[in-house]
């Protein structure tokens, strides 16, 4: 693991770090070491700089400083009956607040209202030329300004070192449950996903998991408690097959732990790919064409994301795996994989290239973060 | 330009448009030189009509080779000036590209050209169950190319959020003429995200000439509540108690007494002409939830004491309550004949301070001012009344405009909630945010568009265009470059 070379306490100390270095890259609580372990770059650690500085519940707004655990900050939102409805990922596991936005990822609970970039407010950040810069307001409605809110999201800190950030909350459903179908097979499944969808029942989240026998298809409604039981039987009539569901510890037990990969294996790198249920076939014959159909993945948030775990002892594979994803006009996000898994934290397919050059240009004219 | 190199650029534009799309010429250009910050208007060098994405890159490439500004313009329906002309520059008019190219309900997606009208997208998608979420007052003439240029928002943006958070992918020309393609089909992304930078930009960054819009189903049903108050204040405790329970309506507004005079002489929503302040929250969503929301969502409000509640019946009742709403902004046309349409934000619970301060200064400057928010999520739409025609009302209106601007970045808001910043704030922008912040965005501007061809003058406090709201004749105005109705 690459050590840390500097640890600021304060944004002043991140604009020290920065000015002094040749090549920079910042860390939160190093879950994800694809994104920061990078070959002759300065580690910059932001743990120090924790805390919740602000919580207005009645504004629906919460500000903490970039290296918070996002842990701290769903259990005090908690307390006032709020939650991120982006459902952050690797919570548990130490996640902080400007790892959570520079990886631009979300879980399954994504679905009901947005992911982080739809709830991320106001940004403070360090920019390569080591000037501290805001963007966006700590008020839920703002269009003043160019929206650098939005383009720190999925920065994967070579914009900028998140300092600061300001999230929308909403309140949290008062009660939720999981329908789950298991043993399907995935066009059955994508086809099941798809009729729910098109119904009137609101849904929190719809993931689709590779298990032993087939894909399992969850479905997570949630709302007002005297109305759920009915939703849950509308949506089920939808699905007309043999449904289980599961309600109190058991369906929060099962979200925690889908957004920590607990069904991928601890070494495995955990790609990220942006599709749509129109798209999934695609990354199957990538997958199928590499011959491993056999990885363990999952489709989330209505098919709106897959995340592939991709074994181990085929990290060799990557670069084939990056070529075929680019031929299938598949873009996948390193998330959480060993330092130094894949080259480049992005595989596959890209776009904007010339306006992210000239974003990179104007905020890091030496190129201290590294380009994308 | 010298007169030989701007006569070959006209040429140029009318070679490849041919000339009945490109319109020079006091007449038939004097719909172009205003939008709906009407107190202004400025002559561009030339009007083109495009009909397609080929035609806009054109238009671009050859604007950038002869180093002349230009803007794209949808129904000009701009409250900040967004759409302006730059003078001299050419405005490339937009509204002939209004194809809906695609509505997918599998992905819940509609791919659309800028020039659509934002009500069109709803038209298209409501066979499959689904609409187009953000909705501008303006919503039946507004284009979504306007709509994504300025991040507008509109009374149902609480719940599911504005423009921004609706827009998937788009293909852009660039101000160099340069064609990209950022975002995808999908609601999730990697790397920056581009699109979220480009959507509110205000034409800064060049044009987009193809739209993916996210699509989300009707709700199967709406609770559409109305409210009477005898005090403002006591409805604006209303929308924090909602706020409080736990409820996530999918609007809250609020009008104040000149608002629904205005409203209801326009439009006959039924309102109460009696109440100081009117509260309108609306439900939507599947029935059962609905119906179990609704419940707690009555004995909230009824806790708040209105003196007069109604529920929309059905349908076209809750059209009427919503129209009503919705024409307010031209409504307090029929109460004076010139009025400033402001838009700020605050901290939701500073709301009821805010319409205090507000009240008080319309009254140190002997100015009227009606009041329709989006209480929900703070954004205040002052609507502030004067007589153009009596000397020096316009100055004090808009100093009045400028100060309810002040009050909300001191109350730790935003100067702009949904309609830009445009010509209208530019001012102000820098009171907002700080040097380094603005330098940031004056860096990432040049790094796009080096010449700042694209919606040149807009948006940045800039030295040499000083904004339209200080004391005394706009510097451009005493050049006799832009003038005022």
């Amino acid at each position: 693991m690459t050590a840390v070379d500097h640890r600021p306490a304060s944004a002043a100390e991140v604009v020290e770090a920065v000015g002094g270095a040749e090549r920079i890259v910042p860390r939160g609580g190093g879950t994800k070491p694809a994104l920061w372990s990078v070959d002759g770059a300065d580690v910059l650690d932001v743990s120090a700089l924790g805390g919740i500085t602000e919580y207005l519940p009645s504004e629906y707004t919460v500000t903490a400083l970039a290296g918070t655990l996002l842990a701290e900050v769903e259990a005090r939102l908690a307390a006032e009956g709020q939650y991120l409805p982006f459902d952050p990922l690797l919570v548990a596991a130490g996640s902080t607040v400007g790892g959570a936005v520079a990886a631009g990822a979300n879980g399954p609970g994504r679905l009901r209202y947005g992911g982080l970039r739809d709830f991320l407010l106001a940004v403070t950040f360090v920019d390569g030329r080591g000037e501290i810069v805001r963007g966006g307001a700590k008020v839920v409605k703002n269009a003043a300004g160019f929206d650098l809110p939005k383009l720190m999201v999925g920065s994967l800190g070579r914009l900028g070192v998140l300092t600061e950030c300001t999230f929308k909350v909403f309140p949290h459903p008062e009660s939720c449950a999981t329908l789950r179908v298991a043993g399907m097979a995935l066009d059955e499944a994508i086809e099941a996903a798809g009729r729910v969808g098109a119904g009137a029942v609101e849904i929190e989240c719809l993931d689709l998991v590779h298990g032993l026998a087939g894909w399992d298809l969850e479905i997570r409604i949630g709302g007002r408690s005297f109305a759920l039981d009915a939703r849950l039987k509308r949506a089920a009539d939808l699905l007309d097959t043999d449904v289980i569901t599961l309600s109190g510890d058991a369906d929060a037990s099962l979200w925690r732990t889908r957004r920590e990969f607990g069904w991928a294996s601890p070494d495995a790198s955990v790609l990220k790919l942006p599709l749509t249920p129109a798209t999934a076939g695609a990354l199957e014959q990538v997958l199928a064409g590499l011959d491993a159909s056999h990885v363990a993945r999952a489709y989330s948030a209505g098919i709106q994301q897959a995340f592939v775990a991709w074994p181990a002892e085929r990290v060799a594979d990557l670069p084939a795996l990056d070529r075929a994803l680019t031929g299938a006009k598949l873009t996948a996000l390193a998330l959480r994989a060993p330092a130094n898994a894949a080259n480049q934290p992005i595989l596959g397919y890209r776009t904007g290239g010339e306006l992210l050059c000239r974003v990179e240009q104007a905020l890091d004219p030496a190129g201290r973060f590294g380009r994308l | 330009m010298a007169t030989a190199d701007a006569a070959d650029f006209l040429d140029a534009l009318t070679r490849r448009l041919g000339p009945d799309r490109v319109l020079t010429g006091a007449a038939p250009m004097a719909a172009y030189e205003s939008d709906a910050l009407t107190a202004f208007r400025a002559r561009p060098r030339a009007v083109v009509l495009v009909d397609s994405a080929e035609e806009v890159v054109d238009v671009v490439r050859l604007c950038a080779a002869a180093n002349v500004p230009f803007l794209a313009r949808g129904s000009g329906t701009s409250l900040s000036g967004g759409s302006l002309p730059v003078h001299d520059g050419v405005v490339i008019a937009m509204n002939r590209l209004n194809r809906i190219l695609e509505v997918d309900p599998v992905r819940r997606t509609a791919v659309v050209e800028p020039g659509v009208v934002n009500l069109a997208v709803s038209d298209a998608a409501a066979p499959y169950g689904l609409y187009y979420s953000p909705d501008p007052s303006s919503q039946s003439v507004c284009t979504i190319g306007g709509n994504l240029a300025f991040n507008s928002g509109g009374a149902h943006c609480l719940k599911y959020g504005m423009t921004s958070n609706h827009v998937l992918g788009l293909e852009v020309v660039l101000p160099d003429g340069e064609v990209i393609e950022i975002g995808g089909d999908s609601l999730e992304g990697v790397g920056p995200d581009l699109v979220g930078l480009f959507v509110g930009s205000e034409g800064l960054f060049g044009i987009a000439t193809r739209i993916t819009l996210r699509l989300l189903p009707k709700p199967e049903t709406y609770f559409t509540l109305l409210a009477a108050y005898d005090s403002l204040a006591a409805a604006g405790e209303a929308v924090a108690a909602v706020v409080a329970s736990g409820l996530l309506p999918g609007a809250m507004e609020i009008m104040d007494n000149l608002a629904i005079e205005a409203a209801e002489a326009a439009v006959g929503a039924g309102y109460p002409l009696d109440a100081e302040g009117l509260l309108i929250v609306e439900l939507e969503g599947e029935k059962q939830q609905v119906a179990a929301e609704s419940a707690l969502l009555l004995e909230v409000v009824r806790r708040s004491k209105p003196y007069l509640e109604h529920i929309a019946s059905d349908p076209d009742d809750r059209m009427r309550i919503w129209k009503g709403r919705k024409s307010a902004f031209s409504a307090v046309g029929r109460l004076s004949p010139d009025y400033i349409v402001q838009d700020g934000v605050v901290p939701r619970s500073r709301l009821g301070e805010a319409l205090t301060k507000i009240q008080r200064l319309g009254e140190e400057h002997g100015i009227r001012v009606a009041n329709v928010f989006h209480a929900g999520d703070g954004n205040l739409h002052p609507l502030i009344l004067f007589d153009g025609r009596v000397e020096g009302e316009l100055e004090r209106a808009e100093e009045l405009a400028g100060e309810i601007l002040r009050l909300c970045i001191d109350l730790g808001g935003s100067i702009t909630g949904e309609h830009g910043v445009g010509m209208e704030k530019r001012q102000y922008l820098g009171e907002m945010f700080g040097e380094a912040d603005l330098d940031a965005m004056r860096r990432i501007r040049l790094a796009i568009d080096p010449a700042e061809l694209a919606n040149r003058g807009k948006m940045f406090p800039d030295a040499e265009a000083p904004a339209l709201l200080s004391h005394g004749p706009h510097p451009l105005e005493a050049a006799g470059v832009i003038s005022r109705e």
